[in-house]
């Protein structure tokens, strides 16, 4: 199996070591890593010690982008780019807000390269700060729940329907609770010649303040209760759309994690779990889970 | 080790790092209960579950740190997770 | 045919001279007045007349630059050109090139830095990179921009450098004047400058980290061995001027040229196509019996120190010129850098320095005699102003 080498600084349970590996295990070793900054870099590459064992390279925070059109045009121009895959993997901040202009533009020009969003929904490398990606109601340390708030005010940023729209052949969600489901998409993904886009849902025990144990088992509960549909767009057309059998109330998932803790606890807090199963049902219904 | 210019790294070298004194818990493997489904092993964040010729699991404690991934997903119960003796 | 003169405008002399060094990757995004040279690249693209390359079409200046940390870590030879804001905006790549030692090339057309916004030239853009890690070498025409492209080149891919290197050409007095040049040949050029051939890049067969964070245990030594690559560079940039003078007939100097100083009592010191001007003025006083010379800085970073002491060790005033200025320090680069250099030596010579130029400002040839009258009241009376304005109008201010 590729993966990644033991001995990374990652969390127990860390759900972006599990990214990282199905992304590995789908590519293989013809393959060129780029990453931008983020907890993915900083524990698997402490000098002079790496867990990567295919080429890889970081170089700022948001510029994961850019530099994977760079080394995509480098080996055309040289002649070697043969079968070798240009992947970048990056966490939901450097994706979606400071890396938006540099993804926009490869995915404009086309470029031959697949992106990876690990999305555990906040800057979690820095600690746990809110990111465009934070669904609505969390608690992060910038969007904490206080006598005067409810966590983060805004929904999470579409940031599959904004490739969609910049024309990419193949954008796909999948999450790391189904391994199966996002190495068959990576897979996909990097095979489709121009740039595509797995976008992967990630549940961090630190962050989200879960037992290491339950990575997977709280991802399973975004997906059943219809808070992270699970699709593919090809060419612009919905495909695959991974169905949601007995739905459950979105209170299973947000009670699973310390972040949403404050919806249970708070007086009002019943009226934003409200909102939050709309979103749940919007999706449903804009996506045909059931 | 002298630098090697631009501090290029070489690869998979974290190996040196034993991360296995980072647990609590211990996963105990119960190898009749297993039904050599491989999920374990493909779950395990720090690759330290390898299956063997025969399909059943040899777990790298110089690595596992003990989240318990495995146990809580396992779907023969195969595995549990002890608090380890040190 | 050797030695064919033609008139061409100095982005295309530059652009020529990026085409024949045979770069794999080229990063272009727009902003005035380098946009010529990535334009002219961009039809050499059109018409085939680069093999092995590919051009990025960027969204911004940022991506520009970041796209060839990729191509430069994948073993391309790369290049780039940019201005003042978009420089400004590099910066954090700018040293992030340097730190993973990538021998990336861009030019500079030197232009002012906004606030106010202002597109013509002065060299605030390129001095405040300057600690960015780069080679920063600095032309005085066009012909030796273009030139000193296939030198950057050749300095920034040695081995004991491997540095990324700018090459600063005065925005629109350069890059939009057209004068008689000869270009650089392709087969001359193929002779000078070598295959890049790096021992690490993205490789499959070698996979290999780039990028790695340094914790405090390790970090100090790659700065010192970026610093050290700087020193190698003051040799490696003074062979390269020799080799090309031996393959192209041509020279400008190496760190530094000098031009009259042997007896001069004045000696002025500038960077970029004021030189020219500075020349002029210079054959003219000297007619009239007053003893001026020049060092003209072609290497900015490394700075030559040791060169410029020598050069400077029998003058009996020193007049440094900047087309830029330190905020809160009311100096600019070249003075404060040339006046650190001779303290704590034997060399006991008053540096005065003028700042001009700002935002394009004009400097005509009676700014420069000003100042030589200015030195020669130094000579007489010692430093009345260490640093001013040389050009400042007071109907404003």
């Amino acid at each position: 199996m590729s993966r990644l080498a033991p001995g990374h600084r990652g969390c127990a349970g860390c759900c972006d070591a599990m990214a990282a590996n199905f992304v590995l295990e789908a590519v293989g070793d013809d393959a060129i890593v780029v990453s931008p900054t983020g907890c993915l870099e900083v524990m698997t590459t402490p000098y002079p010690e790496s867990s990567w064992e295919v080429p890889w390279i970081h170089s700022l925070f948001e510029n994961a982008a850019a530099v994977a059109s760079g080394v995509d045009a480098a080996l055309k121009a040289m002649g070697r780019k043969g079968n070798t895959k240009v992947v970048a993997i990056g966490g939901d901040g450097a994706t979606l807000d400071i890396g938006l202009q540099a993804i926009s533009g490869a995915f404009e020009r086309g470029d031959d390269i697949t992106y990876v969003c690990v999305d555990n929904e906040a800057y979690m490398n820095t600690g746990v700060q809110r990111s465009g990606a934070t669904p609505y109601g969390a608690s992060t340390t910038t969007s904490p729940a206080g006598k005067q708030s409810f966590g983060n005010p805004r929904p999470k940023k579409n940031m599959p329907a904004i490739l969609v729209a910049h024309d990419s052949p193949y954008v796909a969600t999948t999450s790391i609770s189904y391994p199966k489901d996002m190495i068959r998409k990576v897979k996909k993904a990097v095979d489709i010649e121009g740039p595509t886009y797995v976008h992967a849902h990630a549940p961090c025990t630190t962050g989200w303040k879960f037992d290491t144990s339950k990575t997977v088992e709280v991802g399973k509960l975004a997906v059943e209760t219809a808070l992270w549909p699970m699709y593919e767009m090809e060419n612009g057309e919905l495909s695959n759309v991974r169905k949601v059998k007995n739905r459950k109330p979105v209170e299973d998932y947000l009670k699973s994690q310390g972040r949403f803790k404050h919806l249970f606890t708070m007086d009002g807090g019943k009226d934003e779990i409200t909102k939050i199963q709309a979103i749940a049902d919007w999706n449903v219904k804009h996506y045909g889970l059931e | 080790m002298k630098i090697i210019i631009g501090g290029v790294v070489e690869p998979g070298t974290t190996r040196v790092n034993k991360t296995g004194g980072w647990r609590n818990f211990k996963p105990l493997y119960n190898q009749d209960k297993c039904i050599k489904c491989g999920l374990c092993s493909l779950l395990c964040p720090d690759c330290s579950i390898e299956e063997t010729e025969e399909k059943y699991v040899v777990f790298d404690f110089d690595f596992c740190k003990g989240c318990g991934i495995c146990a809580n997903e396992c779907p023969s119960d195969a595995i549990e997770m002890v608090l380890e003796e040190k | 045919m050797k030695n064919k003169m033609t008139v061409v405008e100095g982005s295309y002399t530059v652009a020529h001279s990026v085409k024949v060094c045979r770069p794999n990757v080229i990063s272009a995004y727009p902003i005035t007045p380098q946009t010529h040279i990535v334009e002219d690249l961009s039809q050499f693209m059109a018409d085939g007349e680069i093999p092995n390359c590919e051009y990025i079409n960027v969204e911004s200046e940022f991506s520009a630059i970041s796209a060839l940390v990729g191509a430069s870590a994948a073993g391309a030879r790369t290049y780039s050109s940019t201005t003042s804001q978009g420089l400004e905006l590099m910066h954090e790549v700018l040293f992030n090139v340097s730190g993973m030692r990538l021998p990336v090339v861009m030019t500079v057309a030197n232009r002012a830095v906004s606030a106010p916004i202002n597109i013509w030239n002065d060299q605030q853009d390129s001095i405040s990179q300057r600690d960015t890690g780069w080679i920063q070498l600095y032309a005085e025409d066009t012909q030796e921009a273009g030139d000193m492209t296939a030198q950057a080149f050749k300095v920034a891919e040695e081995r004991e450098v491997k540095l990324p290197a700018m090459v600063c050409m005065d925005g629109f007095i350069l890059s939009h004047v057209y004068e008689p040049v000869i270009l650089l040949e392709q087969d001359l050029t193929d002779e000078y400058l070598p295959k890049y051939e790096p021992e690490y890049f993205l490789d499959t067969k070698n996979p290999m980290t780039f990028g790695a964070f340094a914790d405090p245990t390790t970090y100090t030594e790659f700065r010192y061995l970026q610093q050290k690559a700087m020193d190698n560079a003051l040799e490696k940039i003074e062979k390269a001027a020799d080799d090309f003078n031996k393959i192209f007939g041509r020279y400008y100097g190496g760190l530094i040229d000098t031009y009259k100083t042997e007896d001069a009592e004045i000696i002025i010191m500038a960077m970029g196509s004021i030189i020219g001007t500075i020349k002029d003025v210079i054959d003219k006083v000297r007619s009239d019996g007053i003893k001026v010379g020049l060092v003209k800085v072609r290497s900015f970073r490394p700075f030559p120190v040791e060169a410029i002491r020598k050069a400077l060790a029998e003058a009996s005033v020193v007049v440094t010129l900047d087309k830029n200025i330190s905020l809160g320090l009311n100096e600019g680069a070249l003075l404060t850098e040339v006046k650190s250099s001779l303290y704590n030596t034997d060399i006991n010579v008053p540096v005065m320095g003028f700042m001009l130029g700002h935002g394009g400002r004009d400097i005509p040839r009676r700014t420069i005699r000003m100042i030589i009258d200015k030195a020669k009241d130094t000579m007489r009376s010692g430093i009345a102003v260490e640093s001013e304005f040389a050009d400042l109008r007071g109907d404003l201010v």
